[in-house]
């Protein structure tokens, strides 16, 4: 077994990592400003290629969501879909471009149950991809929050209004 | 009709299908095969049949990824000759420059009911090595046009003068995994805009019921008007095509092996009693609103299945003066001037 699927198959230690170096990032974030944002890019654009390659498929998106779709990247589902499954699922949940390969959705849905931390966020709704950050690193996009610019008139919502109870599927969030 | 007290601002486009959902009527939604063809009388052809037996005529986008007639086109005959199609996109071929056009383009010839897609895969069709785009998920489209239709601008901000009064559609396939997923998905897709959902074909009742039930569960029966797809199989070799061929559609065993014991000159009718008995049951459900009938090539079958599940008569559509969409363009123009 690969460290990469040893990894997958546990997305609770996943988006505990991610939880922690979210954290470190924006720590680091006025050091890494004086030093010019397109410096540190290039210096750790390889690793993280490399590493996101390895774990989830990366296809350099530039606008990672990957801890709200069950540490599963969306941009791996033939169809690019960032928020579900199309209806084209087959029967024994793989997909139905790629019969070989497992719905990308099945996996993220079944992930973001093992996730206290962002599991929940499944349920967002994901605005359009936006092709300028194509092939950027996703973590100098979010620190320079170009990651958070959207269409002008999209309305963002992130927790469904609609649902009061999204709660009781998804694990309980620890105290932290 | 009491509708008629109801004022015109309350309604969201003022379709026949809204009104008909809106007065809690058993409403009923039919697909049209577009033809491979250049001649309007093919659409006509059909959508006489249909119109007949349904509140709204789907006009499908290239659906299963087979290049036919455009959605847009056969719209624009239906609405030119007083017919309500509902009009389907799908994300597959286009982006959403494209696509917030043809909604502007097809609100224009008269269209109320848009029905947002992502769309059959490019590999399910006869050209497998076409591009597919994707720009948009179904979801993203169906909040795009909420946004042109209620706050009157393109997605990037920049004004549009005259909004789409557009009736918002979304699909739904409960019949496929992640089962527990889809009802939340199908919450996604109200909270992006969906007014009313047609599904995916449905064989399996039970399924169907236990997904019901979580959907009620979740209050969603009280906020989208519920359409279930249904639909003729003509023999056990088409319902075995279907189901392995069509993305999508699932048909349990017993039902094929049904159509397998039927005598060969009895299986088409055999198919058509399965549809009837389906639409009876479906219709039993708290929270089922419709249903949309789907039959490839044989719309005189869809009638026939309509009339048969005791669906008739639909209510007939309730006067609209101003329904030409070019008299309405220059009675504006005379008044501005």
């Amino acid at each position: 077994m690969s460290l990469g699927s040893w990894l997958r198959d546990r997305p609770h230690l996943l988006e505990k990592i991610y939880q922690v170096v979210e954290k470190g990032a924006w720590r680091l974030n006025p050091l890494i400003r004086r030093l010019g944002y397109q410096r540190v890019e290039r210096l750790i654009k390889p690793f993280e290629d490399a590493g996101k390659k390895l774990v989830f498929d990366c296809r350099t998106c530039g606008q990672c969501i990957l801890h709200s779709t069950g540490m599963t990247c969306p941009m791996s589902c033939p169809k690019n879909l960032r928020n579900g499954p199309c209806g084209g699922t087959r029967e024994n949940g793989h997909c139905e471009v790629k019969p070989e390969m497992r719905c990308v959705w099945v996996e993220a849905y079944e992930r973001s149950c093992q996730m206290p931390i962002y599991g929940e966020e499944l349920t967002w709704i994901q605005p359009p991809v936006n092709l300028l950050l194509y092939d950027r690193s996703a973590w100098i996009t979010m620190l320079t929050e170009e990651d958070q610019v959207l269409p002008s008139c999209w309305q963002a919502t992130e927790e469904l209004t609609l649902l009061e109870d999204i709660q009781s599927i998804w694990p309980q969030q620890e105290e932290k | 009709m009491e509708l008629n007290h109801i004022p015109e601002i309350d309604y969201i486009s003022g379709s026949r299908l809204e009104r008909v959902l809106r007065a809690g009527r058993f409403a009923v939604t039919a697909e049209l095969n577009p033809p491979d063809s250049a001649d309007p009388q093919e659409v006509y052809d059909a959508a006489l049949v249909l119109s007949r037996v349904c509140d709204a005529i789907n006009a499908t986008d290239g659906s299963g990824a087979n290049c036919h007639m455009s959605s847009v086109a056969i719209c624009s005959l239906l609405t030119r000759a007083g017919y309500e199609p509902v009009m389907q996109v799908s994300c597959r071929d286009r982006n959403r420059i494209a696509i917030q056009g043809d909604v502007l383009g097809g609100a224009a010839m008269g269209v109320k009911n848009l029905l947002c897609l992502t769309g059959d895969d490019t590999t399910a069709g006869d050209q497998p090595e076409a591009k597919r785009v994707f720009d948009l998920d179904a979801i993203q489209l169906l909040r795009t046009v909420k946004i042109m239709r209620d706050e009157s601008c393109y997605l990037s901000g920049r004004k549009i003068t005259s909004p789409p009064r557009l009736l918002l559609g979304a699909a739904s396939n409960p019949f496929i995994p992640p089962y527990d997923w889809r009802a939340y998905r199908l919450a996604k897709k109200i909270e992006a805009g969906a007014n009313f959902i047609q599904t995916q074909y449905c064989y399996d009742v039970p399924r169907f019921r236990q997904f019901m039930s979580q959907v009620r569960d979740l209050g969603l029966d009280q906020k989208v008007c519920l359409l279930v797809g249904v639909g003729p199989l003509r023999s056990d070799k088409a319902a075995e095509f279907m189901r392995t061929k069509v993305p999508g559609v699932v048909i349990p065993d017993q039902i094929v092996d049904r159509l397998r014991k039927t005598p060969a000159e009895k299986k088409a009718e055999e198919g058509k009693k399965i549809c009837v008995e389906i639409i009876q049951q479906v219709r039993e459900i708290q929270g089922v609103a419709g249903v949309h009938v789907m039959a490839y090539r044989q719309e005189e079958l869809v009638a026939e299945i309509i009339e048969e599940a005791g669906l008739l008569p639909r209510p007939r559509q309730s006067a609209a003066p101003e329904e030409d969409p070019l008299r309405q363009a220059r009675k504006r123009r005379r008044g501005s001037s």
